[in-house]
Formats: structure tokens, sequence, C-alpha cells
């Protein structure tokens, strides 16, 4: 039986003293007051005059709306906790955007219960796979401001998916569409050697992990 | 896909590239190998249970069997600052890679000039690509272009120069952005598009590039690039938020 292992000398200086606050962070993570940036490659800039978010795949008919469009469909403002894979959480960030229930609202997903998927695309060429129970019910959201701004190009801007219970690469920067499947596809960092669901609280950062 | 389980390394060896940086060697028992880019999780647990963890770059070669990282401490660091005045040789660190299969580089299958762009600690999975590059038998030309305050904050000084003087298809170009020594015939000046223009490899030559740095470093540059006319799938970047 292996003893108890301690990092000789280590205290850690960054606790947080508030329990309530505490609770709210996942295994492993920590909390940042920052926002800090990571993408894969350089930021896409698209222009809002080109921009259409689309809804493709199992579905009857395609879904389009260009910025105007999408700007006008009902939205909410939104506070929630945010955690990245490389160990950052955020809490309390606020945002402002459209409930993915509302963009899907059309789907007939009783007619083609073997559509359990949906597959992210973004700007840039990035794409990440989720459950649709992930994304339906309110847990999921396109959102176009942060913080009472605008979203900012680095940060995803001008649309990022939001799936906030699950590790932040899922919440696709640059998002265009949405396409709906039958089959559970790694995207692009589930590609790379990240875990195929990534829920923080069961710290699921990497491929194998339970 | 192999699942990276918690293991234990030894510290073997500690160096001071710098005021601010270390490198420090790991021993892994049975380590799998890594791919020059990847990086490493590690776990620090108190007394109390109380445990942190960050990710580290791995600054050395595949080659090289002991895992080097070279941390950068910060004031407010919780973590880089055991790292660089608590840790010691002979001491036990647990730690589970190596991560990551976007960002690295592999000399056996590059068949594109190397282009590798460094903000200050960013350079560090850099110098892993650098390090396979000079231990492979056959090597497409590289570029460095390398971004430090001053003179004294250029981790691994030596070793690049060292490399440059052994081998004609590796290039080194510095940028000092806050002092410069009497003398110094490098550029001065934050990596903007003139900079990248003048030292990069052109977009016709197809280049693989590799971009770590600060936040506002990575923007600027794969910017840059992009507007240079290099393919934006060929620009791989790494943001190194300060992790404390």
């Amino acid at each position: 039986m292996a003893e108890k292992f301690v990092s000789r000398g280590f205290v850690g200086k960054h606790r947080q003293p508030d329990a309530a606050l505490r609770e709210r962070i996942p295994p492993g993570q920590y909390e940042t007051k920052d926002f800090p940036v990571l993408s894969a490659g350089p930021t896409p800039r698209t222009s809002l005059e080109r921009w259409t978010f689309s809804v493709y795949g199992e579905i009857s008919e395609d879904l389009k709306w260009t910025w105007e469009e999408f700007l006008k469909l009902p939205s909410e403002d939104l506070t929630v906790d945010i955690h990245c894979v490389t160990k950052w959480s955020k809490l309390d960030t606020t945002w402002r955007g459209v409930a993915v229930d509302t963009l899907l609202e059309k789907v007939n997903f009783v007619a083609q219960p073997d559509v359990k998927h949906l597959i992210a695309y973004a700007d840039g060429g990035y794409t990440t796979n989720l459950p649709l129970t992930d994304v339906l019910n309110k847990k999921s959201w396109i959102v176009y401001e942060y913080d009472g701004k605008p979203l900012a190009p680095e940060h995803g801007g001008p649309a990022r998916l939001l799936v906030p219970h699950l590790y932040f690469w899922k919440s696709a920067k640059w998002v265009r569409g949405l396409k709906l499947v039958r089959e559970n596809r790694p995207g692009f960092w589930e590609s790379n050697g990240y875990h195929l669901y990534g829920d923080p609280w069961r710290e699921q950062r990497y491929a194998g992990d339970k | 896909m192999q699942t990276l389980i918690w293991q234990f390394g030894t510290v073997v060896d500690k160096l001071q590239e710098t005021s601010r940086t270390q490198s420090i060697a790991i021993d892994v028992p049975d380590w799998a190998g890594h791919k020059a880019g990847q990086h490493i999780d590690v776990r620090l647990t108190a007394e109390d249970g109380y445990q942190a963890q960050r990710s580290y770059s791995i600054a050395s070669p595949p080659e090289e069997p002991r895992v080097w990282i070279t941390v950068e401490r910060l004031d407010d660091g919780e973590v880089s600052s055991y790292f660089t005045d608590e840790l010691r040789t002979g001491d036990r660190i647990e730690l589970r890679g190596p991560v990551g299969g976007y960002f690295t580089w592999d000399a056996q299958t590059a068949d594109s000039p190397l282009m590798l762009v460094a903000g200050g600690s960013g350079v560090v999975p850099l110098m892993a690509m650098i390090r396979h590059r000079s231990a492979a038998a056959s090597r497409p030309p590289a570029r460095l272009l390398y971004s430090s305050r001053s003179h004294e904050d250029i981790i691994y000084r030596a070793e690049i120069d060292r490399l440059v003087a052994v081998d004609s298809t590796l290039e080194v170009f510095h940028t000092l952005t806050r002092q410069q020594p009497d003398g110094w015939t490098g550029f001065s000046r934050r990596i903007d598009r003139a900079m990248l223009e003048e030292v990069a490899w052109r977009s016709e030559e197809r280049p693989d590039i590799f971009v770590c740095g600060p936040t506002q470093f990575v923007e600027v540059t794969a910017t840059s690039l992009l507007e240079l006319g290099h393919a934006p799938g060929r620009i791989k970047t790494e943001r190194f938020g300060p992790t404390g």
C-alpha cells in the first residue's frame, strides 16, 4: 500500500478561503480573475456582412441566419462559471446570446431518435463534438456579448458556443454552424489527445480519463 | 489511446537559466517518450491534501531520456515559485504526460523549412524542437525569431549560440524589447510585420510555423503572418498565459 504522497515543502498559497466559492472550483483547477486566451492557430476574422450561422446535417431543411437575423432571435443574459482544461476556472462570467434550443426548435428529434450528437464547426477549421443532451434544455448558447460588450475576436467573437458545464474547449470560438449527426465523432482537440466528453467535475481532461 | 496515468519522477538536476527562470530535469521511470512541443501536467500535494496542478512545456527533445521543464518564477505564483525556490534535487514530483498532439514537430516527417517565433518563456517548447532537430540525422533548415526583454533574459542563450555556430542551416534572430547591451546589432522592438517579413521564410517556401508566447505577442505574430500570405493551417500557436 502506497503511503500518502506529499510534495516536500509545498504549502499552497492560493487556497480559496471561501468555502462556497471553493465548491465551485472543479478538481485540479485554480481560480483566475484574468481571461486567458488559448487557441491552436491564428484568430480568424470574418466580417459581419459575410457571417452566417447554419444548422444542417440530419435535418429536413437546413437553417441559416445572417448576423442581422441572428441578433433578432430571442436572447438571454447569463452568468456562469467556466473551466479550461489548462487548469484555470473563472467564476461568474457574464454573457448574452441565443439558447441552442432556440436554434434547434424546428428539428423533429422524435422522428429521428438515433440523431444524438452534433458537431460544432468554426472559422479556422476548428470542430468539437457534443451529445445533444448536453446542448438542449438551456445547457448551451451561441453568445455574442461578454461582460456587456461585443465578444472580442481573441475570445471567439463575433460569436462562440458556450457550454459551461464542460471544459471550455467545447465552447467553440468563432462558431459558424451546428451539424446534427448520428455518430459521435471526435472533433479537433478530441482527435489530439483530449477527452471525448470533457466533464470538469470528473476531471475528464485527456483521452482515456474515466 | 493510452490513458495518461499519474506517475512519480525524481528531480535529478536544476539549472538557473536567467534570473527568473530555472530548468529542472526529472527522471521518470518508464517514460513513454514524447514529441517535441508537448507538455506535462504536474500535481503538487500539501500535507493536508490540498492539491494544485499546472501544465509545463517539455524543453528536452525526445532523444533525451530525462524530462526537462523550464519554469519562469512569477511573484505571486503558487506552483512556479515552489519549483524555483523550494524544489531540490532528490525531491519526488507527481506528473502525467506527455500531453498535446497538435503543437508538435517531428524532424523525420518534416519536409518544409521550420519557422519558430518565441516570446519570452514561450521559447521552451520551441527549444525542444530545436534540440530535436539538432539530434536528427536529416533536418530541414530552421529559423528562430526570439523576443526577450533584455540580453540577460534570453533563456538558453549560450546553447543557442553554440548550436548556431556548428549548424549553418539554423539561423537565430533576437529582438530585445526593453534593454539592449552596448553595441547590440539585433532588433530592438516588439515583433511586428516588417520584422517577420525580413526574417521569416516566405509563404511560397511553405514553412511549418510555430508561435509561442503571451497572448498579444501571438495575436500580432499570427495576424502578421497571415497578412504576409502564410496559410492559416500552417501556423500553429500556443499562448503562454502566465500560470502561477
